[in-house]
């Protein structure tokens, strides 16, 4: 089901009829405000719904569940653990009498996330949620989520996620810890929590701080660390540098002409993640009527990110020159006095276009760099933009809320330094992993141990859990309540989609404990704050309104006034010109962030962008320096950075900036569960606390060993075959060519066999994909996963080719392999109208509706495989053993009833998400209504921040799916075959950065 | 007697006694049956049947027990993956479908062409066809993802109302391979049908008296029996003969009618029809030249018999050979990148080796048989014979494998590698084909009795 179904049902059942039709492509979700003051609405019994939603309905299910506990140590635990549910929920627009078996309902909740959070829509079957997508109403989603929001269901759904009390290894009652805590809580109230240490990943919950507060008034000695392994901590205390206060800057990239991003990978590493896409794949249209000018996009970096290859010009550079790099362009733009000259021709190419560029784009253009660099290089790039006029048009300074202030400098270290000297005798640990993420210097794991009394709340029972002395499980976001501020301020609350699989405690229930309140609910915690700190005239109303909605009419965070001063700053210390030593540069996984999702398999399934490796994190390097190190991909180097050490293999990728490793943060973790031990290599050994994102001089040695790395894309030119058309944008201009190839396929009636005569249904589905707006995030591959119950095959099945995805996205690169352009390329089902898979079946289970759906008929397949040979796009996929687990049942609740779970022996592929289309054609047939376009959006599709993905109705000549098909640069992959398909994509347009032409003279 | 000249047919060849050199002239009827019928009534079994069988029949087991993991777990214990979605099943099944070939061949259609040296052959050349064709039957429902389910592909009425899908070739292949199988069956069991009186005859235990007398469907040797015999022989061979064209030229269809480059060609049917032939002859050499070495049957399979199958096998070489050149020279010519990648591909990608392989053993080793020496030579050309089977078996592995792994797009391109559950198999299908043979050997007469007789016959009228 798709989130339109609320709009349609949530107003009024008996008014079906006369709804409101959601405009195209539009975000707004128009109908909230209006909903919640409904009458009808208000009226919702609220008894009914409050067990709905939150129940764990099936009983067999959760008889199940509880035989495998008892297999495992949980069992014992379990019994005191299962809460009956208690509070209300509301969904999001659905009215209760439509709770029916197999009508799913959507909840608004929020995900937290690195210190800011993601407005979500959470699909709920019969109490099981199996899908979020984003909540169009919430300013940092837009509809849209990330691979992480995605990927949270599986998350919940883990079996290996913590379900027992755990002391010193032994498993343990709530009780018995309580009888362990009390003595310590009274012994620290006496001495007035002197050597009570409190350390939080992040905080971003409203209620947490005043939490926090009242635990302060109570133990005043006590301190409070924060430490996340990645955070834009750098960026904020750059800000707080000039402003006096903590502030993040927000792009308006949507207004920017000519983006300049200095190892930022803006794109996917920034809370604002989503709503960047949106607005930089925005002004890359090309296709729509009122397009005017591209933006153009310059990146030097050290290490491809999915920003790096949207870039017009990429410059590979190692990330300790991007701070002279930055100086550079400062002076050429007449900040500061003139520096240091770089001799590299291409950065003074770079640096040139960049130059011109932005000073024809003043007031209209961007500067900025990632959280990788340090705070000065953050003061350099807000003169820039001071000088450019930008600040105030394209950028915004948000002041960050006080509750998500990121600790940056001296926290970990010196809570480290505590912990050693025994200042620190009882250490509270809410989250996070600091024995397995702190860097390796602080022996964080070794001093955690000295401590008296150590306590560690987490959702898995993790390598902090195991230096611990007491582990207690975390609740899952989607199986508790509270409330979370996002980057921008728009703060939301997060309920509950499902009671507690594993029984396990909330932070504010933790909290509460220790504020001396036994057995209070996080529910009552969260209402509690806001009915005295929301400031609302009837708060049952707003409570309902606020879960309605998903956010809060309040914005927590303020609009920082910035000195407008483009007064330079002190110039950085880097070396010049250094170019001679080895740079060892950390990122964060683009799959598994930090580590903490590396028990998920969807992510550790999920081909990294350009590698397209799996299950791995090896060392990047660029194709010189293997050259010169003698390295082929899956050797095994030795970096000795200072004095720690690891063996890593190597991965040779075009684009690494030349003597530069990159290598991923979160692999090998060794308490991870049983999907994330032992992937990969921990990288966290050899980051230091002076080197936190890169350690400017690495010893390099090649051993003697190699390992396996697997990689879903052994092959990275186009061999002439053009599956991704590209024009120039002076062709795109003046039309000179026209961008849809004549092929020279039959006429359509030169055809023994006239498939047209069998599409005679009303609709006629068709797809096209954006290849300029893509930007290769890989969410709709998770998605897709998500939706359609894709398993997990594991890194041995990989390596031998089986990966199940129904839509991957390729990768090709071009030109110079050590700065190659870059393109995505996303490939679902081509549903072909003349289906080469069709024919060779021979029990026809692959056919044609009459929709024009390549169909897949899961019962009646035999696995001959042949369609897989003759479709020559390779989208198809075998279940060449079981790969589906259906013995698990926590791994059953999250699957998408909708959707056939296919057993072994049986192909698959890419449905168009046939079960979304259904829906609405049922719905509509029901209501005697025509579909409307966009009605019907596959899960790609809705997830997709780019809005690179349309779907809809070929037949109807104005729907956008249509415009875009009849669009010049619309072509079809190996359309030379004749195959007909209707996935169809639009010609990225290249070159816009050279070209001087003026894009409005070219359109007339 | 069955005197082929009642049919009206003139002989051909060559204008000296077409017998000449095709049997021992000292051989007489009682001898004839005596030595090939005291193989099996005698049981006097070499250590070679032993041994040999022995070995065979330990692959039989390993191919029962690679079947049981295969339909426990699934085909993904092979190294098929997405795009090489056909391994070794597709493999094996095509090769031991043109090893069925000689049998068929031999049987009918040199038995329309009045070639007599095919009487010593005949009788192993068919049975090794039926097995062949059995071995070669197994893979595809081995193949299946649900092998359980394979009757669906077969057109009967169900209550839901389903047929095959008869676009696609694979139907084809379930038609052309049955009607094979069961045309070959029919046609050797007539052909077994005399001789199998003559055991009857000749069975000196009341059991084997039983069996063979109940095998023997009441042939009595009169003269209706032998016309009826006839009538239904020469029909059967005319059936069999297109048959011998048809089978392989469906089962290159599988390939042809796909669009994977390196597949979709028209040369494929007559191409695949003499490859079949080719390794079929050398099979029916791999099983005789040792079978007459042990058994000592050099005087009812001489020389000569050898040097004719060798003649056939350089012949369907060269046509081979022939197609190998044309399916470059169109791929070049076509214009197409898919096609011309191909060929690039197989000779100097990952399995250019493999390829290379290909052309040593099946078409450089062969020349060696325009030596006469090599021709009549028993070791030489069982070496030659052995060449060519395992190049076709490596020409099967360039046309599924090499072809799939790298086809249209190179974002899909992947490599396949086998894994031992594949090699286990593929042995274990030669293990039940060897079992099979020396079960035949042991139980009914390896070489045609009456046939053989024939040729005395004909001696003596010639004579007369």
């Amino acid at each position: 089901m798709e989130h339109r179904a609320y709009s349609e049902h949530g107003l009024s059942g008996k008014k079906r009829s006369n709804l409101p039709s959601r405009p195209v492509f539009s975000n707004q979700w128009g109908s909230l405000e209006e909903l919640a003051n409904n009458p009808e609405f208000r009226k919702w019994p609220d008894p009914e719904f409050s067990t709905g939603a939150s129940e764990f309905v099936d009983p067999l299910a959760r008889r199940e569940f509880m035989r495998l506990m008892g297999a495992s140590l949980a069992l014992m635990a379990a019994s005191g653990c299962h809460r009956p549910p208690q509070q209300k929920i509301v969904p999001y627009v659905e009215q209760p009498e439509l709770l029916v078996p197999g009508r799913p309902l959507f909840f608004a909740t929020a995900m937290p996330f690195n210190g800011s959070a993601t407005g979500i829509l959470v699909q709920s079957n019969e109490g099981r949620p199996t899908k979020i997508e984003g909540n169009p109403s919430h300013p940092l989603s837009l509809g849209a989520t990330s691979i992480f929001e995605q990927a949270a269901i599986l998350t919940l759904c883990d079996p290996d996620r913590s379900r027992t009390i755990i002391h010193e290894g032994q498993i343990e009652t709530w009780e018995s810890f309580l009888s362990a805590w009390l003595p310590e809580q009274d012994r620290q109230l006496s001495q007035g929590g002197r050597t009570l240490r409190f350390l939080i990943d992040s905080v971003t919950s409203p209620t947490l701080v005043w939490q926090i507060g009242q635990l302060q008034k109570r133990y005043p000695g006590a301190k409070w660390y924060q430490w996340e392994p990645i955070s834009q901590a750098t960026i904020i205390e750059g800000y707080r540098s000039i402003l006096g206060r903590p502030a993040q800057p927000q792009y308006r990239l949507a207004e920017a002409d000519v983006i300049v991003a200095f190892d930022s990978d803006f794109l996917f590493d920034s809370p604002f993640r989503l709503i960047n896409t949106r607005a930089f794949a925005g002004r890359r249209n090309y296709q729509r009527p009122d397009f005017s000018s591209p933006n153009r996009l310059f990146v030097a970096e050290p290490s491809p990110t999915i920003t790096g290859s949207m870039a017009e010009l990429r410059l590979p550079i190692a990330a300790r020159q991007i701070g002279l790099l930055v100086q550079l362009l400062a002076n050429r733009l007449g900040v500061g006095d003139p520096g240091p000259k770089v001799d590299d021709p291409q950065a003074k190419a770079w640096i040139d276009a960049c130059v011109t560029e932005l000073q024809a784009a003043r007031g209209r253009s961007v500067v900025l760099a990632g959280f990788r660099q340090s705070p000065l290089i953050h003061r350099w790039i807000h003169a820039i933009n001071v000088s450019l006029g930008n600040v105030g048009r394209t950028i915004t300074y948000r002041e960050v809320p006080a509750v998500v202030v990121p600790q940056p400098f001296g926290g970990i270290a010196q809570l480290a330094q505590e912990l050693d000297s025994g200042r620190a005798e009882t250490i509270i640990l809410l989250g996070g992993n600091p024995a397995f993420d702190t860097p390796v210097d602080l022996e964080f794991q070794k001093r955690l141990s000295r401590s008296h009394f150590s306590l560690h709340l987490s959702l898995y029972y993790d390598e902090t859990s195991a230096a611990c002395q007491w582990h207690i499980p975390e609740n899952h976001f989607l199986e508790s309540w509270s409330d979370s501020t996002a980057s921008d301020g728009s703060t939301g609350i997060i309920q509950p989609l499902i009671a507690p699989l594993y029984g396990g405690h909330s932070r504010h229930e933790l909290l509460a404990l220790f504020l001396g309140q036994i057995s209070v609910q996080d529910y009552d915690i969260v209402r509690d704050y806001w009915r005295s700190h929301g400031q609302w005239d009837d708060f049952e109303k707003q409570w309902r309104k606020a879960l309605n909605d998903g956010i809060l009419a309040v914005n927590l965070a303020q609009t920082a006034e910035i000195a407008w001063s483009a007064e330079a700053p002190p110039a950085t210390s880097d070396a010049p010109n250094e170019n001679q030593s080895i740079e060892l540069s950390f990122h964060p996984d683009p799959t598994l962030w930090d580590g903490r999702l590396a028990n998920n398999g969807w992510l550790q399934e999920l081909p990294k962008p350009f590698t397209r490796i799996t299950w791995d994190n090896p060392a990047l390097v660029s194709p010189s320096l293997a050259k010169e190190l003698r390295l082929v991909n899956g050797d095994v180097i030795e970096i000795q950075s200072g004095s720690s050490r690891a063996e890593i293999p190597v991965w040779i990728l075009p684009g690494q900036a030349k003597r530069t490793i990159s290598v991923y943060l979160g692999g090998g973790r060794t308490r991870a569960g049983r999907v994330g031990n032992g992937v990969g290599f921990n990288t966290y050994q050899l980051r230091n606390y002076d080197f936190l994102w890169f350690a400017p001089r690495v010893e390099v040695r090649k051993t003697d060993t190699r390992a396996q790395l697997v990689s879903t894309q052994l092959h990275h030119a186009m061999q002439g075959r053009e599956p991704v058309r590209t024009r120039t944008y002076a062709e795109f201009i003046h039309q000179e060519i026209p961008t849809t190839e004549v092929v020279e396929n039959p006429a359509l009636d030169e055809t023994l066999y006239n498939f047209r005569k069998m599409l005679t249904a009303e609709h006629q589905w068709g797809m096209v994909i954006n290849l300029n707006s893509c930007i290769g995030c890989n969410a709709c591959v998770v998605a897709c996963q998500s939706e359609n119950n894709i398993p997990v095959v594991g890194k041995d099945q990989v390596w031998r080719g089986r990966e199940m995805h129904w839509i991957r996205v390729d990768r090709y690169y071009e030109g110079d392999p050590d700065a190659p352009n870059l393109y995505h390329q996303p490939v679902p089902c081509m549903h072909c109208e003349t289906a080469p898979c069709e024919l060779v079946c021979p029990v026809e289970a692959t056919l044609h509706s009459a929709e024009g759906l390549n169909q897949q008929v899961y019962n009646r397949c035999i696995g001959t495989r042949y369609c897989s040979n003759n479709c020559p796009y390779k989208v198809r996929r075998f279940n060449f053993l079981q790969f589906a687990d259906t013995k698990t049942p926590s791994l059953q609740l999250g699957w998408n009833p909708q959707v056939t779970v296919r057993s072994r022996g049986v192909m698959e592929k890419c449905t168009y998400c046939v079960q979304r289309i259904r829906a609405v054609e049922f719905d509509a047939e029901r209501g005697n209504r025509r579909i409307k376009d966009g009605e019907i959006i596959p899960a790609c599709a809705q997830v997709c921040p780019a809005e690179a993905i349309t779907f809809g109705d070929i037949n109807d000549q104005n729907s956008l799916v249509a415009q875009l098909k009849a669009n010049r640069l619309n072509y079809g992959l190996l359309e030379e075959l004749n195959t007909r398909p209707r996935t169809t994509y639009l010609a990225k347009v290249v070159d816009v950065g050279h070209a001087t032409v003026n894009p409005k003279q070219g359109q007339e | 007697m069955l005197n082929l000249k009642s049919v009206g047919a003139e002989p051909t060849g060559p204008s000296t006694d077409p017998a000449e050199g095709l049997l021992n002239p000292a051989e007489t009827f009682e001898s004839v049956s005596a030595k090939i019928g005291g193989i099996v009534l005698e049981r006097k079994h070499p250590p070679f049947w032993w041994i040999s069988f022995g070995i065979a029949f330990l692959l039989l087991m390993g191919l029962l027990y690679g079947i049981t993991i295969l339909f426990a777990y699934g085909v993904g214990i092979w190294g098929i993956n997405i795009p090489v979605a056909w391994g070794f099943a597709i493999v094996n099944f095509v090769w031991w479908i043109g090893i069925g070939h000689a049998g068929t061949l031999i049987s009918a259609i040199l038995l329309l062409l009045l070639q007599k040296w095919r009487n010593s052959i005949n009788r192993l050349a068919e049975a090794m066809t039926l097995f062949a064709v059995g071995c070669a039957g197994m893979f595809p429902l081995l193949h299946l993802g649900r092998p359980w389910a394979f009757y669906w592909i077969l057109p009967y009425p169900n209550t839901m109302g389903l047929w095959p899908q008869f676009r696609s070739a694979l139907v084809w292949d379930v038609f052309a391979v049955g009607t094979y199988f069961t045309v070959s069956l029919l046609f050797w069991y007539t052909g077994l049908v005399p001789d199998l009186s003559t055991m009857r005859d000749r069975a000196k235990t009341r059991f084997s008296q039983i069996i063979f007398g109940i095998l023997s469907l009441g042939w009595r040797g009169s003269a209706i029996h032998w016309k009826n015999y006839q009538t239904v022989y020469l029909i059967l061979a005319g059936l069999s003969t297109p048959l011998v064209l048809s089978v392989h030229s469906v089962v290159s269809f599988d390939f042809s009618t796909a669009i994977v480059p390196g597949w979709h060609t028209t040369i494929f049917p007559p191409y695949f029809v003499a490859g079949a032939v080719y390794s079929g002859f050398a099979m029916v050499l791999n099983i005789l030249i040792p079978v007459r070495y042990f058994y000592r049957l050099d005087e009812l399979v001489t020389p000569r018999h050898l040097n004719c199958m060798a003649n056939v096998m350089l012949t369907t070489g060269l046509m081979v050979v022939y197609g190998y050149i044309m399916e470059t020279f169109t791929s070049w010519y076509s214009g197409d990148i898919f096609e011309q990648y191909q060929v690039i591909n197989r000779t100097i990608g990952p399995y250019g080796p493999i390829y290379w392989a290909l052309i040593l053993f099946n078409v450089l080793i062969p020349q060696l048989l325009w030596s006469k020496r090599i021709r009549t030579n028993p070791v030489s050309l069982f070496l030659v014979a052995l060449s060519v089977n395992l190049g076709m078996w490596l020409e099967r592995f360039v046309i599924v494998i090499v072809s799939l792994h790298r086809d249209f797009l190179p974002s899909s391109w992947g490599i396949f590698a086998p894994t031992g559950w594949d090699w286990l198999i593929l042995s274990g299908s030669l293990g039940l084909f060897c079992s099979l043979i020396f079960l035949f050997i042991r139980f009914l007469p390896l070489i045609s009795i009456f046939e053989v007789r024939e040729i005395i016959a004909s001696r003596t009228e010639g004579a007369a």
